[in-house]
């Protein structure tokens, strides 16, 4: 589609909101905040399921008899990391550096999976100790919270690694720098909610 | 291991008449239609230029076409029921046994909302958004496809259910704990949430496009105070889409681990909390009906102000009134269910708020009156619908207020009143607001008028059929019969279901009148051609031609002020003929067509039965094809092609010299 629109000469548009049609870049960009607060939206609604459900353990194990605020806290270092090698990473597709896109790519991979890894890692130690998603209410909430943001970092995992491939095949092209852009902001946001997810169930789940 | 699941010759109801009938005919209708675009050699065409197609305007007019389609769906099963009431009284037990009436209700409610009233409003958004903002397309073509077609992919889940299996016995909004697994161990449940999982991400999506496409593409010099009051509401309505939306898929996905993996969200042991449910549901569902109601809403706007030949009265009022009633329907959520038992501040708070919520929609109904008063009024088929909404909204916004005082809902909730009134407000605004849209923008889509003796006809049909089917059931209400009756001991009603049921027909000779009104449209379609402004319009898709290029507008029109086109023409007809400038055409790139949006669908359908049925290896396929389908496209190297400048300017030459004629 053409979005570029050649304004009459003499005519100086009144505001940014008559300028015409915004350019593809900020398009898709905007676009993306607009699925991006969706999905925060979700999460919203998993969040409350989860406060509501909080002291549900039906005279099951509660917060602070199973999180483990060590484990966890390493968790939250990975994830935090890798948006900082992310970041790196938009720096190096900015000035079109394959080799440092790679690297960092490589790098907020590993560290996203290792963060993945230790979630997995916790949920199985958790149901080997009987606390199953199916014991109380209180768990379910508590699964299905965390495990769709899981689910949602394994989604971006194979999303960094498409990328990889289209700049491998494909180069810095227009489409494939939007995409890029596009997965930085969903690889941070999902830093934004794991804030969310560490104060509400783990600080105050330990508090508690 | 069972290779298939729980699917098995069972779960074809072999013994039950009327469902084997249904589904005969629907499948001999679907065999018909597809032999006899076989043998047309329709195939390569349909193909080509629909099933691939991500032009808004082709997107939008497959929505509308399903919207048509499952609303005789669900109009038959209306029929049904109210047959069943009208014969149920004292000892008969009617035609339906209970098993057979749930799933007709539920499939009712779940149809008419999901798969007729937002695939209506979506299509006509479709339609004319990107023509009002003059834009060429909405910001994500291809997506839109996508949306489509995952839209009609819950479509087929919910219709396969009618033979394969068995659809929810719960009503439309599957409150656990009847609709968990040790209450409804079918797989009725299962089709509804996996139909509306599948269409819930469509819509999501769509929401997601047209905020983008009203806030980031509009023509040059349309600035907010600018847009046709259409697209303020469909802002409106598309905010709401992505912010409610997500809440349903996330309170139905809990719903589903609850069925599927044993979780405890809102089941009676495992201290879940079914309550949770009702609140979550609802704040999506509140939302709803604006997101259903607010497009219908501007298509008023556009109709009343058109037809009266003066701009809008209050446009500044509307739009506040519109963005007032999109931040306020988030705040009335709990007046679907004051008997929960919240506290009375509670309940007073959501009882004052709903009571608010009528003052925008006051000064909506007012401000379409203004419009009118001192205009001279063409009465054409939409403002028939306009003028029969005015009067049917506002006797059922008043019953809402009256439900809005929850010591008054203690005695009308889950009654007949209750009925009456939700289908007061969807059929009087909603379906009316589709229909006056259908009639408006029909000759803009197809270049063809709709022929009004029928559509006259088919609006005093509905109109007369809804009063005579729905004021009774508010009398009903009053009388004390609840709703989802299967039979009844009380003589006293039975004289008043029948006369529903009378309205029932009523309202079938509108649809009738409708179905006729479009093959005679079409026979005639030579004598009925028109230009592109055919009513003499004020917004700018009136300003291209009718059908539109797949372009839209050859050169984006710059916008200078409100009802530009309007302005425009009152201009040139002030002044002496002038000679038209040269226009500079020049090349357009448009996106290219894509079968994704149609391979995904196939691949959601794929997935979608798999689960409903516990075929889990076919499940993993299903969730592979779609993901490959978006691969291999996100792998694509062209996606645009470029309209050369010499066929656009030949176009709009031909359709200047049409308009001059």
């Amino acid at each position: 589609m053409n979005v570029t629109v050649a304004i009459d000469a003499g005519e100086t548009p009144q505001s940014a909101s008559e300028a015409g049609p915004a350019p593809k870049r900020i398009v898709v960009a905007y676009g993306f905040w607009i699925f991006l607060l969706s999905d925060i939206v979700m999460f919203s609604a998993l969040f409350a399921g989860y406060a509501v459900l909080r002291h549900a353990t039906a005279g099951g194990p509660n917060g602070a008899e199973l999180f483990n605020l060590g484990r966890v806290a390493i968790e939250t270092a990975c994830l935090l990391a890798s948006s900082y090698t992310c970041g790196l990473m938009a720096l190096a597709v900015n000035s079109r550096r394959r080799l440092a896109t790679y690297v960092t790519a490589l790098l907020t991979f590993a560290l996203g999976a290792a963060f993945l890894a230790l979630e997995i890692r916790e949920f199985a130690d958790m149901i080997a100790h009987g606390a199953s998603p199916q014991r109380s209410a209180f768990l379910s909430a508590f699964f299905a919270l965390v495990g769709c943001h899981g689910l949602h970092v394994a989604a971006g995992l194979i999303w960094i690694v498409v990328m990889m491939a289209q700049v491998a095949s494909k180069g810095f092209r227009p489409p494939v720098l939007r995409r890029l852009q596009c997965f930085s902001l969903f690889w941070h946001a999902l830093d934004i909610i794991w804030v969310g997810l560490f104060t509400v169930v783990y600080l105050m789940g330990v508090a508690a | 291991m069972n290779l298939l699941g729980k699917l098995g010759w069972s779960a074809i109801p072999f013994d039950q008449p009327i469902i084997m009938g249904a589904g005969a005919f629907m499948v001999l209708a679907i065999v018909a239609i597809l032999s006899w675009v076989t043998l047309k050699g329709y195939v390569p065409y349909l193909w080509r230029e629909w099933i691939t197609s991500v032009d808004h305007k082709r997107v939008g007019v497959m929505y509308f076409l399903l919207a048509l389609v499952m609303l005789l769906r669900g109009f038959a099963d209306a029929m049904m029921m109210r047959a069943q009431q009208a014969v149920a009284a004292g000892g008969a037990q009617g035609y339906l046994p209970p098993e057979h009436f749930d799933q007709v209700f539920s499939a009712h409610g779940t149809i008419m909302i999901f798969f007729v009233a937002m695939p209506f409003v979506i299509g006509l958004m479709n339609f004319v958004l990107p023509l009002q903002l003059g834009v060429r397309d909405v910001a994500f073509p291809t997506l839109n496809s996508v949306s489509f077609w995952l839209t009609a992919s819950g479509v087929l889940l919910i219709n396969v259910s009618l033979v394969v299996g068995e659809f929810a016995k719960t009503g439309w909004i599957a409150y656990p704990p009847l609709s968990e697994l040790q209450f409804s161990p079918g797989v009725g449940v299962d089709y509804y949430l996996w139909s509306l999982q599948i269409s819930g991400v469509g819509t999501l999506l769509t929401g997601i496009n047209f905020v983008t496409t009203i806030l980031k593409l509009r023509a040059p010099g349309m600035g907010y105070m600018r847009m046709p009051v259409f697209c303020w509401t469909s802002l409106a309505a598309n905010l709401l889409i992505v912010a409610a939306f997500p809440v349903l898929t996330a309170t139905l996905g809990m719903l589903l681990l609850d069925r599927y993996l044993g979780f405890h969200f809102f089941t009676v042991d495992g201290q879940g909390n079914a309550m949770m449910y009702v609140n979550l549901f609802w704040v999506w569902g509140h939302p709803e009906v604006y997101i259903l109601i607010l497009p219908a809403f501007g298509v008023f706007s556009e109709v009343v102000a058109t037809f009266s030949g003066k701009p809008l009265f209050g446009y500044r009022s509307m739009v506040a009134a519109t963005m007032a009633i999109c931040v306020l329907s988030f705040l009335v959520w709990l007046h679907h269910f004051f008997t929960m038992g919240a506290s009375a501040d509670v309940n007073g708070f959501f009882g004052v708020m709903t009571m608010i919520i009528a003052v925008p929609t006051g000064v909506k109904v007012f401000n379409w009156l203004f419009t009118m008063y001192g205009g001279r009024v063409r009465f054409t088929v939409p403002v028939l619908w306009s003028l029969g909404f005015m009067v049917t909204f506002v006797i059922g916004g008043m019953t809402g207020v009256l439900m809005a005082v929850p010591p008054a809902d203690f005695q009308l909730h889950n009654s007949l009143f209750l009925v009456a009134h939700f289908h007061n407000v969807i059929i009087g605004g909603v379906v009316f607001g589709v229909m006056a849209g259908y009639n408006y923008w029909f000759p803009k889509a197809f270049g063809f008028m709709l022929d009004e003796r029928w559509g006259r006809w088919s609006f005093w049909c509905w109109l007369i059929g809804f009063y005579v089917a729905f004021m009774p059931l508010y009398l009903l209400g009053l009388m004390g019969m609840t709703r989802r009756m299967q039979h009844y001991d009380n003589p006293a009603w039975q004289p008043w279901l029948i006369v529903a049921a009378i309205g029932a027909v009523i309202i079938l000779a509108g649809i009738v009148c409708q179905i006729v009104q479009l093959v005679v449209s079409i026979r005639d379609r030579d004598l009925l051609r028109v230009t592109g402004d055919p009513w003499n319009g004020r917004t700018l898709e009136w300003s291209t031609a009718s059908p539109p290029p797949a372009w839209n507008f050859a050169v984006l029109p710059h916008v200078a002020e409100r009802d530009t086109y309007w302005v425009g023409k009152q201009r040139a007809s002030a002044q002496p003929a002038q000679p038209v400038p040269q226009q500079q055409y020049e090349p357009i790139e448009m996106p290219r067509n894509s079968p994704v949006g149609f391979v995904n669908a196939f691949f959601a359908v794929v997935a979608g039965f798999a689960l409903v049925w516990h075929i889990w290896w076919m499940a993993g396929l299903g969730l592979l094809g779609t993901f490959l389908a978006i691969l291999i496209f996100a792998f694509r190297d062209e996606d645009e092609i470029e309209v050369p400048a010499a066929q656009v300017a030949q176009f709009d030459l031909v359709h200047k010299a049409e308009v001059a004629i």
